[in-house]
């Protein structure tokens, strides 16, 4: 229900602000130069340039929503999705014996922060006749069986069932609506208090943007799990680094060789094209019996993985060498070896750039799903044991702090590309 | 060096039908020290595969290429080649381009470093040294790609149609450009194309190829090439002879493409 709203809200914004920024502003914002020239640009994708203004207004839109469906201290109140119901209220019920007696009583519920301590609620008001008035205490969003008859004077045993809450009559597995809550009834007659839940995410589902933050701080100071938060994201880091740095050592000069022999192409096509749509997950079982959970099947993991990736892009980057540029160079007097180190690996470099791009992203999501499974210490390790303590603010954090991370080294891999070469997509 | 002798040559490619195609019959050629050869022909004549054959990428079925005195076995740097396009190091700057061959040979910086600032200099790029090859145009490209060739002093060079992807305006610059070089240097130069113009401007000695199976079909001497050194094209282009030569060939591949194109759609 609440998802439905969430997911209005959202297309709302979306709609609201590209009328806005896309129409109203829409001439200041326009493509300036020569695409504001072209009359054709739906189709013209080279005319399409992503508007930077709905970037930033993308993003603010979902810390907005996470902030106002989790009631977050950094937007206004005024902006929040309804909170859970937190304080005083009460419902009267009405007992009746089935002869013709009946007696109204009072309950008191306070409902409270889960986690906070309160006291019980005080029972106003007269209390005569055999039903007698109740206090409860509730958390927000949870629920609260009530036996009202057990200090009654009348109870089950007597064959007193509770008939009506406020006024509106009840039966078991029905609920009634009361002020700030629902009342059902079991199948056995037992009332339970459901205070008005709101449309805010708990915590335990979704905790504030704040929430997160101060988890951040917190393990990034005290560490989860026997290692800090540094060692979690370095041990990560490094596993990948150097499964990286191997698969890349051994795989391009194969591909390589594959690319300039035709034994070697023969020899590993089969190897290489088999092992390419193996997924480096389904690899995890057999190098856990193998190696064990320890840093070298990790490693070896993450190995394969950049393996075959590095090995097709050096592959691919030989058979990319146009073949005038070999007769040329073997034309200017160059040997094998010079051809090799000055014509061949120079223009395999983009296509090994790609690749090396690829098998950083595969390797960083191998091992974050490797640490899932089994681990001592790693970012998937610290956000899977804390799934299981229900800790939802250090799992989002260790997703966006993955993220993060697994975004700066694509951008690291294209700002590399940028210095080492440059004439990529230029020949 | 004592002249290139193309002896006999001829080049069968085997299809993988089964049959085969005779791209080139006994051809047989002799061009000695500073000639300059274009050659012409239909498309399909087989001028590409000579030239491949005698840079040395491709084995001849038959015959032998001898240069100075030797048999050619493969490709070589006394055989220069200037290829249409694409055939530049994009990660080199242009004067690394350059100096490609004399580096390649084991030459010390120091010793080619001001050959190489010389040639670039004649090519007209002087302020385009250190300059990445995919910032230059086209014609530019083919600038480095002359001087690189002339900086691994080689002693024929070979072109396959090395103005053919320029525009017209360059191109014309540019032949001005060959005809110059070849006078300076004094090298051997065989030059492909598929412009009648260009093949009378820039042809010394003149062939015309002819197809199915590839052969010299005829040889002219021309007056124009020594005439356009350092002279007006359009001047070279008003020679008495110059369009009754043009019309000649020009009707001569007429003829020959008029003729494929009768056995083609006799055999269909």
């Amino acid at each position: 229900m609440t998802g439905l709203l969430i997911v209005l809200v959202y297309v709302a914004i979306f709609i609201i602000s590209a009328l806005i920024l896309g129409v109203l502003a829409g001439k200041a914002l326009r493509a300036t130069g020569f695409n504001s020239l072209k009359t054709v640009t739906f189709g013209d994708e080279s005319a399409v340039t992503p508007n930077r203004a709905a970037s930033v207004v993308s993003v603010v839109t979902l810390f907005f929503l996470w902030g106002a469906f989790t009631g977050s201290s950094l937007i206004p109140s005024f902006l929040h999705a309804p909170g859970p119901f937190i304080g005083d209220t009460s419902f009267t019920y009405t007992a009746s014996d089935g002869a013709g007696n009946s007696d109204d009583a009072t309950v008191f519920a306070r409902v409270h922060i889960v986690g906070e301590t309160v006291d019980d609620p005080v029972a106003e008001g007269a209390d005569d006749g055999f039903a007698k008035n109740d206090v409860i205490k509730v958390g927000a969003w949870r629920s609260q069986l009530i036996r009202v008859d057990r200090n009654d004077e009348l109870g089950r045993d007597e064959n007193v069932a509770i008939t009506a809450i406020n006024g509106q009559p009840i039966a078991p597995g029905a609920r009634v609506r009361v002020d700030d809550g629902e009342v059902g009834m079991t199948p056995k007659g037992t009332l339970n208090f459901i205070p008005a839940k709101g449309l805010q995410m708990e915590p335990i589902w979704l905790p504030s943007p704040e929430a997160v933050f101060a988890r951040f701080l917190d393990v990034a100071t005290q560490g989860y799990q026997n290692a800090t938060l540094w060692e979690h994201l370095g041990y990560s880091l490094f596993r990948v680094v150097v499964g990286f740095l191997f698969g890349a050592l051994i795989g391009i000069p194969l591909g390589y060789a594959m690319g300039l022999s035709g034994w070697f192409r023969g020899w590993f096509d089969p190897i290489v094209e088999f092992m390419r749509p193996v997924p480096p997950l389904a690899l995890i079982p057999l190098v856990i019996i193998w190696a064990g959970i320890g840093e070298t099947g990790k490693i070896i993991l993450l190995f394969l993985a950049a393996l075959w990736i590095m090995t097709i892009a050096a592959r691919a980057g030989v058979s990319g060498v146009n073949i005038t540029k070999v007769h040329a160079a073997y034309s200017l007097g160059a040997s094998k070896a010079q051809i090799l180190r000055h014509v061949i690996i120079p223009n395999s470099l983009p296509e090994i750039f790609t690749g090396a791009r690829v098998a950083m992203g595969v390797c960083w999501g191998t091992v974050v799903a490797a640490e899932l499974v089994a681990a001592e210490v790693g970012a998937g390790m610290m956000i899977m044991v804390a799934s299981r303590f229900q800790l939802t603010d250090i799992v989002i954090m260790g997703i966006i702090l993955i993220g993060v991370i697994g975004f700066s080294i694509d951008i690291l891999f294209r700002v590399a590309e940028k210095f080492l070469v440059p004439w990529k997509g230029r020949s | 060096m004592s002249g290139l002798h193309i002896k006999d040559i001829s080049m069968r490619f085997d299809l993988p039908n089964g049959g085969s195609v005779q791209a080139l019959q006994n051809v047989t050629l002799d061009l000695k020290e500073g000639d300059l050869m274009s050659v012409l022909g239909p498309s399909g004549c087989g001028k590409t595969t000579l030239l491949n054959i005698v840079a040395g990428f491709l084995a001849p079925t038959e015959g032998e290429i001898e240069l100075g005195g030797k048999t050619v076995k493969g490709p070589g740097a006394e055989r220069g080649m200037v290829f249409q396009q694409g055939a530049l190091f994009e990660w080199m700057s242009v004067r690394e381009n350059v100096a490609f061959g004399p580096k390649m040979k084991g030459e010390k910086e120091f010793d080619y470093a001001e050959n190489v600032d010389h040639l670039l200099d004649v090519v007209g790029l002087q302020d385009f040294k250190e300059k990445a090859i995919y910032e230059l145009s086209g014609g530019m490209q083919q600038r480095v790609a002359l001087a690189r060739c002339l900086a691994n002093d080689p002693d024929v060079i070979l072109m396959d149609e090395p103005l053919g992807a320029l525009d017209a305006l360059t191109r014309e610059k540019m032949q001005g450009l060959v005809l110059k070089l070849w006078k300076e240097t004094g090298k051997t130069i065989i030059l492909i194309t598929h412009s009648v113009e260009e093949a009378l401007l820039l042809g010394e000695r003149l062939l015309v190829m002819a197809p199915r199976p590839g052969r010299i079909h005829k040889e002219y001497r021309l007056p124009f090439a020594e005439l356009g050194v350092g002279a007006d094209l359009r001047e070279v282009k008003k020679h008495p002879d110059y369009n009754s030569t043009r019309e000649e060939i020009l009707s001569m591949i007429w003829n020959m493409e008029e003729e494929i194109m009768g056995r083609t759609e006799a055999s269909v």
